[in-house]
C-alpha cells in the first residue's frame, strides 16, 4: 500500500547473493514501492519482506543495506565531500570511504563543489555514492542511471558488475530496456505485478525476439490473450 | 544513540549555515538592529532596561523556531530524513545534533546582541550574565524543538513560515510583555499559564530585576526545561522510519 492505494499484488521473488537483479517496467508500475518495501521504509499492508535473513527495515540491516532513491536525497547546500563525510560518520564507515566512493562514481573533480550547483547527472551520482558508503551487502538503487550519458552509464554498469563480483547483491530499477541486458536476472513489472521473471537470454528465447523491448511487448500481448 | 553521530550531525548543520552567508548575517544583524531601534524608540534608560532583556529572550526563541521548522521541513521534503532513517542513526542523535548546533548559534547571536546592548546601548542588568545566557540558550532550544515538531504538520515552506505567527504571536500577546499578566482576564491568564514563552519572559524579567538567582527564576528555568524535553519528545514522535 502506498499513499492509501494498493500498488503491489502477488509479487514473490528471491535474489541470490552476488548477483544483479534488474527491475524493469514503465513509470508507475510499482518499482519504487517494491524497492521501498525491500529497504523497509514502506509500510507493508500484507506479506513478508525478508532481507539478508532479517525482516526488512530491522535495525541490524541499517548498515548492511545501501539505498539510493530516484530523487537525490543529499544536502544541496553542502559540498560533495561534506555530504559524503557526514553520511559516512552516520554509517561509521572507514575514514577513507568518502574518497573511495567519490572516485568510484567519477566525481573527483567536483569534490569541493556545492552539491546544489551540480548537473542532474552529477547529482544522481552523489546520491549513488552515498549508497556505496560502508560497502553494504545489498544495494538498492532506484533508477541510478537516469540522465547520464552512454559513456557514464557504461562505467556505472561496470562498477555494479565489479561490486557484484565482490559479493554484493544489487537490485537496480530502470525503465530503459537496453540496460536490462546487463543484469543477471530480470523482473518485468507492469501494473503492480510481475509480468516475467528470468535471465535476459531466457526472456529473449521464450518470446523469440532479439531485443528486450520487443520481448516486453510480446509478453503483454500474451498476457492479454490468455485472459480473454 | 552515539556521541560521534550526534556531533557529526551538529557539524553538518553548522556547515550548512556557514555556506549560507545571507542567513547567517540576518540571524545576527536583525536582533541587533531591533535592539538598537528599541533603545532609541523608548529613548529612556529605565524603560529600555525593563523591556530589553525580555526581547533578548524572545529573539533566540523566534529565530530558532523559524530556522528549525524550515530546515527540518527541507529534510523531510528532499528525502534526506528518510535516508537518515534507513541508516544507524538514533532519532535522539538527530534531535540533539540540531539542539547543539542551534545552541551554538544562539550563543553567538545572544553574545553579539548582549555585547552591543551592554556597551553602546547602556543596558543596565541587575542579574548575572551567566543566568541570562542560560535562559537564552533554553529559549533557543525550546524554539528549535517546537519548530521541528511543527514542521511535521507543514507540507510546504509557505505553510511552515505561517506557523510562526500562529505559534509565536499569541504567546507574545499573552506572555506579559505587552500587558502585565495580573491585569488580564482570568481565562487569558489561564491560557498564558500553559504557554512556554510566559516563563521565558518572566525569567528574563527576574534576571533584569534581581541580582540573585531567585526562586521564581528557578521555577521558570525548570518549566522551560520541561517544555523543551516535551517538545523534543513530540518532535521525535514525528520522525518516522516507515511511511505509508
Amino acid at each position: 500500500m502506498r499513499g492509501g492505494r494498493e500498488v503491489l499484488h502477488g509479487v514473490t521473488f528471491d535474489v541470490p547473493r552476488g548477483s544483479i537483479l534488474g527491475l524493469l517496467g514503465p513509470s508507475g508500475c510499482g518499482k519504487t514501492t517494491l524497492l521501498r518495501a525491500i529497504v523497509g521504509v514502506q509500510h507493508v499492508a500484507g506479506g513478508a519482506v525478508d532481507v539478508l535473513g532479517e525482516p526488512a527495515g530491522s535495525p541490524g540491516l541499517r548498515r548492511r543495506v545501501g539505498y539510493a532513491t530516484q530523487t537525490p536525497a543529499v544536502y544541496a547546500d553542502l559540498t560533495v565531500a561534506e555530504n559524503l563525510r557526514y553520511f559516512a560518520s552516520v554509517l561509521r564507515a572507514p575514514r577513507d570511504d568518502p574518497a573511495r566512493v567519490i572516485d568510484e562514481v567519477g566525481l573527483g573533480r567536483h569534490r569541493d563543489q556545492t552539491t546544489g550547483t551540480l548537473s542532474g547527472g552529477q547529482l544522481s551520482r552523489v546520491n549513488l555514492a552515498v549508497a556505496l558508503l560502508g560497502a553494504p551487502e545489498l544495494l538498492v538503487l532506484d533508477e541510478p542511471t537516469v540522465g547520464l550519458d552512454p559513456v557514464l552509464r557504461q562505467e556505472l554498469w561496470e562498477l555494479f558488475r565489479a561490486l557484484a563480483e565482490g559479493g554484493a547483491t544489487l537490485i537496480v530499477s530502470s525503465h530503459v530496456m537496453d540496460e536490462a541486458g546487463r543484469t543477471d536476472r530480470l523482473l518485468l513489472m507492469r501494473e503492480g505485478g510481475i509480468l516475467a521473471d528470468g535471465t535476459p537470454e531466457g526472456l529473449r528465447e521464450r518470446t523469440g525476439t532479439s531485443d528486450l523491448e520487443a520481448a516486453f511487448l510480446q509478453l503483454i500481448t500474451e498476457k492479454a490473450g490468455s485472459l480473454t | 544513540m552515539s556521541f560521534a553521530v550526534t556531533f557529526a550531525t551538529t557539524r553538518r548543520i553548522l556547515a550548512q549555515l556557514r555556506h549560507d552567508h545571507r542567513t547567517l548575517a540576518l540571524l545576527i544583524a536583525v536582533p541587533t538592529l531591533l535592539m538598537i531601534l528599541l533603545r532609541y524608540v523608548f529613548d529612556q534608560g529605565p524603560m529600555f532596561d525593563r523591556i530589553g532583556p525580555m526581547l533578548l529572550g524572545l529573539f533566540p526563541f523566534t529565530v530558532m523556531f523559524v530556522v528549525a521548522s524550515v530546515a527540518t521541513l527541507r529534510e523531510r521534503t528532499t528525502g534526506t530524513l528518510e535516508r537518515l532513517m534507513t541508516m544507524p542513526l538514533a532519532k535522539l542523535d538527530l534531535l540533539l545534533g540540531y539542539a547543539l548546533a542551534f545552541g551554538v548559534f544562539a550563543l553567538v547571536q545572544v553574545g553579539v546582541v548582549l555585547a552591543i546592548s551592554l556597551t553602546w546601548l547602556g543596558l543596565d542588568l541587575n542579574g548575572s550574565l551567566g543566568s541570562l545566557v542560560l535562559v537564552s540558550l533554553l529559549d533557543a532550544v525550546l524554539g528549535m524543538a517546537l519548530g521541528l515538531f511543527s514542521s511535521a504538520f507543514a507540507r510546504s515552506e509557505f505553510q511552515a513560515v505561517q506557523f510562526l505567527p500562529a505559534f509565536v504571536l499569541p504567546q507574545l500577546l499573552l506572555c506579559g510583555l505587552i500587558v502585565p499578566r495580573d491585569s488580564m482576564a482570568s481565562w487569558l491568564q489561564a491560557i498564558s499559564d500553559v504557554l512556554p514563552l510566559t516563563y521565558a519572559v518572566e525569567a528574563m524579567r527576574e534576571i533584569s530585576d534581581s541580582a540573585e538567582f531567585t526562586g521564581t527564576l528557578t521555577l521558570d528555568v525548570a518549566v522551560m526545561a520541561a517544555f523543551t524535553v516535551a517538545a523534543l519528545l513530540l518532535g521525535a514522535a514525528t520522525l518516522r522510519r516507515k511511511t505509508p
